[in-house]
């Protein structure tokens, strides 16, 4: 019932966690390998796997600032909260997906687990 | 890239939309020169985290950026309260900062380990009541 580890991709992942896709003209190539589950940006930015995705409840243009240092390609927003127009200005600037579920961030973080994206530390 | 390339940035103090400005910049810049990916996200990481710390507890500061065809020297530094003890400072999970800057996704005491660890040198000076300064080199091979 576990899928084993594997890349994914933006429209996939939306569909996993029923999530909207809030940036517009994102590459619907990139792949996914790994994600980050996280409200304290610090945290974030002490993970360091790449073609990462980061899960997160919090609301403010810091996110968006530590996915561009990070090279994280895609930000999911949990338990329904939707980010900012400037911050999907920012990321649209940036390349950065911004996605937004309704999902709590444990349960977002388990479907997208248990279909195959892991973390740091396996 | 043999030539120098210099940048001086104000950092303001509590503003936390335009916070990582100067980082950002400095990451285009390394790009653009062509310095290998994961040594512009060390940089990147490091300068941000270091902007941060002077945007939440310096009360803003200045930047002060060299580059040159072998590293890059990043230097921040801030007029605010200082570190009372530095090394207790370093540790991770340990912070000083209010609830109010975790509500904004810092102060999870990772800062500056996450620079130290991010640097190939890493000096601090500070003294209290006077304000901090932090050298940042990260060496591009």
């Amino acid at each position: 019932m576990y899928s084993e580890r594997r890349n994914m991709k933006i429209p996939e992942i939306a569909e996993i966690i029923k999530a909207e896709i809030c940036t517009k003209n994102y590459d619907p190539t990139i792949e996914i390998y790994s994600a980050c589950s996280a409200d304290l940006m610090s945290d974030v930015m002490a993970f360091s796997k790449s073609n990462a995705l980061l899960l997160t409840g919090l609301i403010n243009p810091q996110v968006i600032r530590t996915a561009e240092m990070m090279d994280i390609k895609a930000v999911i927003f949990a338990r329904g909260k939707k980010p900012l127009e400037s911050m999907i200005e920012m990321a649209e600037e940036k390349g950065i997906v911004l996605m937004a579920t309704d999902y709590p961030l444990f349960v977002a973080s388990g479907k997208l687990y248990k279909n195959g994206i892991h973390g740091r530390g396996e | 890239m043999s030539s120098v390339v210099v940048r001086d940035y104000i950092i303001p103090a509590n503003d936390f939309t335009i916070a990582g400005d100067a980082s950002s910049n400095v990451r285009k810049i390394l790009s653009q020169i062509g310095v290998a990916p994961d040594i512009v996200k060390r940089t990147s990481i490091a300068m941000y985290e270091a902007e941060i710390n002077a945007v939440i507890h310096g009360n803003g500061g200045q930047a002060h950026v060299e580059i040159d065809e072998n590293k890059i020297v990043i230097i921040i530094s801030d007029q605010g309260p200082g570190i009372a003890d530095l090394e207790l400072a370093m540790q991770e999970g340990y912070s000083t900062a209010p609830d109010s800057i975790r509500e904004m996704g810092f102060g999870a005491g990772m800062g500056l380990s996450n620079i130290k660890k991010n640097s190939d040198i890493l000096e601090i000076k500070t003294a209290v009541n006077e304000g901090t300064t932090v050298y940042i080199t990260v060496f591009f091979k």
